[in-house]
């Protein structure tokens, strides 16, 4: 089902968006298709470890372990999750390995706490700066993002903050177009917090309900560049009072890892308020998101399931966690 | 890259440091925490206990136990498995006979594969051949648009066609190669998820019109334990001929890296970090593997020093030097331009040994002071490069004012260039024999920071 919405042209230069074809499915089944080849591995994974009338020893342990580590969900995090498990069996007790299965559900849950959005109101225009490392999708989300603004009748500008990357403005015009958004550049090379200033103002005056501004990938173990990060986020501060209202961090979904050092160190220079977690259709696992909660306390807000405009998700962790472990009929 | 990994394995193999004896027990220990770290680094949870075991059980039958040094024996037994697991030696991009390179690029969205295209076209170029690229990303809005401005950055031609597929694009780009006579082609393809099945047999397609005689999947470095399916699904279907390393620049550990090449046998042929279009080169799995367990990497820094210092020059330098007659600003232009050539001040570091215990002291390398000290010396009118006893106080304040500098930075410059040149005069007074030693410690006192 997922195809259908790759709709891609063979002609033509710009990414095509097909109709959607397919009938109208739940967000959850959605997630579950795009989380698909997760599940099998992962599903497939713990279902055989986890099975009914096997009894609860240090193996079910180890390869839990495995089978975690292997879904990125991190080592501290897995050993936390084992320590956990070990004593709610010895507590309970648990006898069974199956009887694992809901509290490790549980314990996942409560990692990721309760479904928190982003929810642009109020703030004239509420704004929104997207951070993140090179690659991982920053644009793409942004123009996603706005395309469900516009729909929701809101009115957005897009800001081109990301003045580094060969054609990255264009790449961001190309879908402010597409969700009708209103678009700020400068030339390539010039500075981006003057973008931001630009753009502030710009969407003042247009009563912009929303703003959204892209920056350039950076590394975050590029002193300089998160220094620019923290100039841009003071100046949209200094012109708009409460700007940026969200600071979304942008990760890639197969990253591994490193997103928790990506995250500490973003955290460290712009107040950070969520994260989108995009290229969730790979065979990714999305363990990390786990992690990355637990280890630096971002919370998840928007997921990426697909390449269509409207395969931008709100983040539901008690979805997530049921489709992560969806057994199959 | 890999630093991290390397500060764990160096704080593990402390604990071994000066034993004179091992036992099972702490061999055992080390390794544990050996596989703590190379999980965290996203080496694959396979590849790393088979790692394990084998260095286990040589460490455990053999040598260590027994060995007067059993830290550096375990070191050793550990490098040894890590090269052996990237791959032994370094295997250099393939050209064929008929002497016309074509390589496809393919990876996963986001990997960095334009870039890489452009940085493997430049290297490329400066090799001796003639390449052109094509832009077969019909799909990310203004990818096209990019791959064009990168190829107007380094003078390479830039292939494309409007409204057509990428296997159109790529069988047209060949027939310009044959016709136009260019000596290597590179393919730049979308980035597609290795699960959708179209996309991955319009890269089939793709493949099949270019003939590529190289099919390189363009890999993250901070990919995690999806490194390998990846790797693996897109090599059942294109029969990859090796993998570049991407965005190695920033604190990944490289542990997926050392996977792909561990389970698909695919060679890791090339690593590129950061914007730098010259941040690109050639994977020694053994220098690597040197890197990794912080010994630096003398070996490339000598190469690359080598393959930017002019002969001429240096002889030229080496024989004032001997005559005592001091250096100028204009050595220092010279040294300047060429470590700014050798890559980012923080590489060129990385590769001496040490410099990650200096890092995580808090040291921090600044490329802009270098663009000062260069700003300061441009400002300077010839006769005063020459010679820097002209410098005089209005002089300074009209270099400083060109400079955006002050005079006390200039003062400290000159300050510099003396106590450089006392040091020369010491090295060398009447000690002509020695002329190797010292052409060696100019390499090393000239850098123009402290």
């Amino acid at each position: 089902m997922l195809r259908s919405l790759f709709g891609r042209g063979k002609n033509g230069s710009e990414e095509k968006e097909a109709p959607n074809e397919a009938p109208k499915q739940s967000a959850f089944q959605r997630l579950k298709n795009a989380l698909s080849k997760t599940r099998q591995a992962f599903t497939q994974q713990v279902g055989a470890i986890l099975q009914v009338g096997r009894a609860i020893d240090e193996k079910v342990y180890e390869e839990l372990e495995e089978a975690l580590i292997c879904a990125d969900a991190g080592v501290e995090t897995t050993l936390y999750l084992m320590d956990r498990l070990r004593k709610t069996a010895k507590e309970t007790p648990l006898r069974e390995a199956s009887q694992l299965l809901p509290a490790l559900k549980a314990e996942i849950a409560e990692i990721l706490g309760a479904a928190e959005h982003v929810n642009p109101s109020g703030g004239s225009p509420y704004v929104i700066l997207a951070v993140g490392v090179n690659g991982v999708g920053k644009t793409t989300t942004i123009g996603k993002l706005a395309a469900r603004y516009t729909s929701q009748g809101m009115s957005a500008t897009l800001a081109a903050g990301d003045t580094f990357r060969a054609a990255a403005a264009e790449q961001l015009e190309i879908w402010s177009g597409r969700a009708g958004a209103a678009f700020i550049r400068q030339q390539e090379g010039a500075d981006p917090a003057s973008v931001v200033y630009d753009a502030i103002h710009s969407a003042r005056a247009r009563k912009s309900d929303v703003l959204i501004i892209d920056t350039a990938g950076r590394q975050h173990t590029r002193v300089n560049l998160m220094q620019e990060l923290e100039k841009i986020a003071r100046v949209a501060g200094r012109e708009l009072d409460g700007a940026p209202h969200e600071t979304l961090l942008v990760l890639d979904a197969t990253t591994g890892q490193n997103a928790i050092q990506q995250g500490k160190r973003f955290l460290e220079a712009v107040p950070v308020t969520g994260a989108a977690l995009t290229k969730l259709d790979g065979s990714a696992k999305g363990g990390v998101a786990v992690a990355v909660k637990r280890e630096v306390g971002i919370p998840i807000k928007l997921i990426g399931v697909g390449e269509g405009i409207d395969d931008l998700r709100d983040f539901e962790p008690s979805e997530f966690v049921d489709a992560l472990f969806e057994q199959e009929a | 890259m890999f630093e991290s990994l390397s500060e764990k394995l160096q704080s593990a193999f402390d604990q071994l440091r000066g034993r004179g004896r091992l036992t099972e027990r702490q061999i055992k220990d080390v390794l544990r925490e050996l596989r703590m770290a190379m999980l965290e680094a996203d080496v694959n949870y396979r590849v790393t206990r088979d790692f394990i075991d084998k260095v286990q059980r040589r460490a455990l039958e053999s040598e260590s136990l027994k060995s007067l040094t059993p830290d550096q024996q375990t070191l050793t037994i550990v490098k040894e498995e890590l090269t052996a697991l990237m791959g032994e030696t370094a295997e250099p991009i393939q050209v064929p006979e008929t002497g016309q390179l074509t390589v496809l690029m393919t990876g996963l969205n986001g990997a960095g594969k334009t870039t890489a295209c452009a940085k493997l076209a430049l290297r490329l170029k400066n090799e001796g051949h003639t390449p052109i690229m094509a832009a077969c990303d019909v799909y990310r809005p203004a990818a096209i648009d990019q791959l064009q401005k990168l190829g107007s950055q380094i003078d390479v031609p830039v292939f494309t066609l409007e409204r057509a597929t990428p296997e159109k694009i790529a069988q047209e780009c060949m027939r310009v190669v044959q016709k136009e006579s260019y000596s290597a082609a590179i393919i730049d393809t979308a980035g597609r998820m290795q699960t959708n099945e179209e996309l991955m047999d319009e890269l089939v397609a793709v493949k099949k019109a270019a003939q590529p005689t190289e099919t390189f999947l363009v890999a993250d470095a901070t990919v995690g334990q999806e490194a390998v399916s990846v790797a693996e699904a897109f090599d059942e279907r294109l029969d990859l001929t090796g993998v570049i390393l991407s965005k190695i620049d920033g604190d990944a550990r490289g542990g997926a890296a050392i996977s792909i090449r561990a389970v698909t046998g695919t060679p890791i042929k090339f690593f590129s970090s950061g914007e730098r279009l010259d941040a690109f080169e050639e994977f020694h799995p053994d220098r690597i593997a040197s890197r990794i367990l912080g010994r630096g990497d003398m070996q490339t820094l000598m190469e690359k020093a080598e393959a930017v210092i002019d002969e001429e020059k240096a002889k030229d330098l080496e024989s004032r030097i001997l005559a005592q007659q001091g250096l100028t600003f204009n050595d220092f232009l010279d040294q300047l331009s060429h470590i700014q050539k050798m890559g980012s001040l923080e590489q060129v570091l990385g590769m001496i040994p040490g410099f990650d215990k200096m890092k995580s002291l808090g040291f921090q390398p600044d490329e802009r002071q270098l663009k000062r000290v260069e700003a300061i010396v441009l400002s300077m009118t010839p006769e005063e490069r020459n010679n820097h006893r002209l410098l005089d106080a209005s002089r300074k304040r009209r270099i400083a004012k060109g400079s955006g500098s002050s005079v006390q930075q200039i003062n400290q410059l000159v300050q510099q260039l003396s106590q450089m040149n006392r040091a020369m005069k010491q090295l060398t007074g009447g000690a002509a024999p020695r002329k190797r030693r010292t052409k060696k410690r100019i390499i090393r006192h000239n850098f123009p920071f402290k």
